[in-house]
């Protein structure tokens, strides 16, 4: 069956992705609530959505990273702007995200056309270091310089002697969508497991469905094959009399307006924008997400963004305390060395479990994990079929 | 090419099961509590949001120990350290209503959106009733404004500006540390006897909130005494290298510095400050002098040597002499073998605090729990005779003048007491212009879902 104009294969993958996304709620909720395993559990609403929201980043910098090849260091500025766009709606309209979805995308386009424009005169880690001088400019700015937009260190936030001109009698004092407010949500109690359903994650769920069908489109165009050959061998193409800027640079604003997305829908879920949305180490971090998941695919840039982030909330929340719960029935001394061991790869120390993984990744598995995931599917393919059909890719995915 | 097992009755069964999937949030309601995470079970949590990586990371693990402390303390273990001294005598070492305290802990990075993503998860996975710590003003809002959507109470750490009980004030966030309008209240007399009416001052500032209001604040409190301010430079946070900002100094006309810094930046100032020969030179017919007007333990221990004879201030310090201190200095240190900072202890305190005024409600309502804490006054818990003024949420006690001590005998001693400014001098107005004026307001208190 065909679709929106994919491809058969694509079309059953954007299903899986849909079908994926929509049962998030259950899927990241493995384990009762009373179980000792529940630690692992990421079905909680804030997590979820920073699942979608970084998921959307990681989308739109794959654009970029994954079919150009140019590596944008500077991408949190875009988040930060995107942010910033849709508290400033708030403050000056109301708590619907609407209005602000629509201006963070526009101003972070702007940034981009601006940014980009510049820095893609120059390719490699020249055009790496000039994007991550504009965001660290931009974050300086946000940070101390243009205080009265950005209100500096503290973050932007909603004061109640806002203006608010669209703001009813009734209207929610939160964020949300035409009366759908983004923190509420339904609790489903099913024996042992609770599963929360909440309407800002279905919010950004299903903006991250539509912009991914759009990256989807973009891979398969003659647009994206262009890209793909600047990648490739930009020097040829330049022989050949193409004059490749325009492409770069409207990949580069398209990751741009992705960013804006993101950073606006960060907003959407928790209205406060801060400077350090646009730090250097959010411009890496979606660096890490794109390269762990498999830049140039996919599926790859999502399965990255939802790594790090579960690593981030989960483990790093892993202290002694609940060390001591899961080992207390090994003899003293066994406890406390495991304890002792552990002690360096949880709690505050999980930046060295995400290292040591991303090292491996990086090592055995230069695709990202869909390549993992492309190996152990072919593995079990050979055994079923006997071998012969290792042709078949688990994921339709573009690789380099 | 692949084959793919797509049928149409393979998509009506998708169909169904994501339209199930998509209704089902209508179908089942969220169960009727009357406040956020009220505690249904035999056990209440509370979440301990401290900086465990980053620039604060030391004090973040100091505060995260005496908030362990304070769930034993609550829980009947140990020694029950200021329990013993608190003038409020309702908890007794059984828990808190009845309930055994239990906690989380989470990383907050020192960053504003890491903070609130911890804190969000302590409220929406783990079920937390109140959020207790953190070690930077800008966290503090931050958390603190997330606490008050939520409807849960924020009982703030380590914060020093005057806007987290100022124009950012809210319902349910309650401070207990000082602020930057009380560290220039309280250093001002004795910088006036130290250092006479007629000087000269320059300030090098944080580029932030924090920075500015206490640069503000202090400029006020000197222009007060007769002092005249010469320049007030804004630096980068985390500069690493000040040298460029201090060269100038000697030749400006002024004869004292006003370190308006914090941490890291703060050692690295001073010490460039003092190679600089700063402390030896002269201006004006005068000694050259320096002030750091927010002192911690950590920074003293930092900045060495160069820390002798320099005036600053501090919320609490473990060398008090009080009934209360000594308790708390006494348990602190049998169990991690070493006193505890300023910031540990506001922490403790802020626990026990939270946990008092539940069981004086009757309940873990934020409202409830706002209201007995509005305007409560006590004592025994290391600052004297103490309020939890209603109007703003800020605590109002002595302040501590300190200063670098000549001659320390170990490595926690480098401070030493030179005044307990009592707390009339410190008070001000809850309307008083560095707190937001008339427009500050707390709003209205939210109990959540």
């Amino acid at each position: 069956m065909k679709m929106l104009g994919l491809s058969k294969k694509d079309t059953t993958f954007l299903l899986i992705v849909i079908a994926l996304t929509l049962l998030t709620p259950i899927l990241l909720q493995p384990f009762p609530a009373s179980s000792t395993l529940a630690q692992f559990n990421a079905g909680y609403p804030d997590l979820m959505q920073r699942f979608a929201i970084f998921g959307i980043f990681a989308i739109g910098f794959n654009i970029l990273f994954g079919l150009t090849g140019y590596l944008s260091f500077g991408h949190a500025a875009f988040l930060g702007v995107g942010s910033y766009s849709v508290v400033w709606m708030y403050k000056l309209l109301g708590y619907n995200v609407v209005p602000g979805l629509i201006l963070a995308i526009i101003v972070s386009a702007l940034f981009a056309l601006l940014i980009g424009f510049v820095s893609l005169r120059r390719s490699g880690i020249y055009f790496s270091i000039l994007t991550l001088a504009f965001a660290q400019m931009c974050y300086n700015l946000a940070y101390s310089v243009l205080t009265p937009l950005t209100n500096g260190e503290t973050g932007l936030q909603v004061y109640t002697n806002d203006a608010q001109v669209l703001m009813g009698e009734n209207s929610p004092t939160s964020p949300h969508f035409f009366g759908i407010v983004m923190n509420e949500s339904a609790t489903w109690n099913v024996g042992g497991w609770q599963f929360v359903f909440n309407n800002g994650y279905y919010f950004t769920a299903i903006i991250a469905i539509l912009v991914f069908y759009l990256s989807l489109r973009i891979f398969r165009s003659p647009f994206g094959l262009m890209l793909r050959a600047i990648k490739t061998n930009q020097t040829r193409l330049n022989y050949t009399g193409i004059n490749t800027r325009p492409y770069t640079l409207a990949a580069f604003v398209i990751s741009g307006m992705y960013a804006g997305l993101a950073g606006g829908l960060m907003a959407s879920m928790d209205p406060l924008a801060g400077a350090e949305r646009m730090q250097w180490t959010a411009s890496g971090e979606v660096v890490l997400m794109v390269i762990l998941g498999g830049a140039g695919t996919l599926m790859g840039p999502i399965l990255g963004a939802g790594f790090i982030k579960y690593f981030e909330n989960i483990f790093s929340k892993i202290n002694d305390q609940v060390l001591h719960g899961w080992f207390a029935f090994l003899p003293d001394g066994l406890e406390n060395f495991l304890i002792g061991v552990s002690h360096f790869f949880v709690g505050k120390s999980w930046h060295l479990t995400l290292g040591l993984l991303f090292m491996l990744v990086v090592i055995f598995l230069p695709g990202g994990l869909v390549e993992g995931g492309q190996r152990i599917a072919n593995a079990f393919r050979k055994r079923k079929s006997g071998g012969d059909d290792a042709e078949t890719e688990a994921q339709p995915s573009a690789a380099e | 090419m692949s084959k793919s097992n797509f049928t149409r009755r393979g998509l009506l069964k998708t169909g169904a099961v994501t339209g199930a999937g998509l209704a089902l949030p209508t179908i089942f309601t969220s169960g009727a509590a009357a406040f956020t995470n009220e505690p249904t079970g035999d056990t209440v949590t509370f979440g301990f949001n401290v900086p465990q990586t980053g620039p604060y990371a030391d004090e973040g693990l100091d505060e995260l120990r005496a908030q362990e402390l304070a769930i034993e303390h609550l829980n009947g273990m140990g020694d029950g350290g200021m329990l013993n001294t608190f003038s409020s005598k309702v908890l007794d070492g059984t828990g808190v209503l009845g309930k055994k305290a239990a906690f989380v802990t989470g990383d907050t990075q020192t960053k504003s959106d890491a903070a609130r993503a911890s804190a969000k998860s302590m409220i929406e996975k783990d079920g937390v009733v109140m959020i207790n710590g953190g070690s930077s003003s800008g966290v503090a809002v931050a958390v603190q404004g997330l606490c008050q959507e939520a409807g849960i109470i924020f009982m703030a750490g380590l914060t020093h500006s005057n806007d987290t009980t100022g124009k950012d004030r809210k319902a349910n966030g309650f401070r207990h540390f000082f602020n930057a309008y009380m560290s220039g209240a309280a250093l001002a007399p004795v910088l006036k006897n130290a250092y006479g009416t007629d000087r000269r001052a320059y300030h090098l500032t944080a580029d932030y909130t924090w920075g500015w209001t206490q640069q503000e604040s202090i400029q006020s409190a000197t222009e007060a005494l007769g002092w005249e301010t010469v320049n007030n430079v804004m630096t980068p946070v985390g500069a690493g290298d000040f040298s460029s900002y201090i060269t100038p100094v000697l030749n400006s006309g002024a004869d004292v510095l006003i370190l308006n810094h914090y941490g890291g930046d703060m050692i690295n100032s001073l010490t460039q400050a003092v190679q600089f020969g700063l402390r030896d030179a002269e201006a004006n017919g005068k000694n050259f002098e320096i002030v750091v007007p927010l002192y911690s333990e950590l920074m003293a221990a930092g900045a060495g040597e160069n820390i002798k004879g320099v005036y600053g201030s501090m919320n609490w310090n473990w060398q008090l002499q009080d009934e209360g201190t000594q308790a708390f200095v006494k348990s602190f240190g049998e169990k991690y073998g070493r006193p505890p900072s300023n910031s540990a202890h506001t922490c403790y305190v802020q626990t026990l605090l939270y946990a008092d005024a539940v069981t004086r409600a009757g309940s873990f309502a934020p409202c409830a729990v706002a209201e007995a804490l509005e305007g409560f006054e006590f004592d025994g818990l290391g600052n004297g005779p103490t309020l939890y003024r209603a109007e703003d949420h800020q605590c109002f006690k002595d302040v501590l003048v300190m200063k670098g001590a000549e001659n320390p005998t170990t490595e926690y001693d480098t401070l030493e007491i030179v005044e307990q400014t009592p707390v009339d001098q410190v008070m001000y107005e809850p309307n008083h212009p560095m707190f937001g004026g008339d427009e500050a307001s707390l709003g209205s208190c939210n109990d959540g879902a």
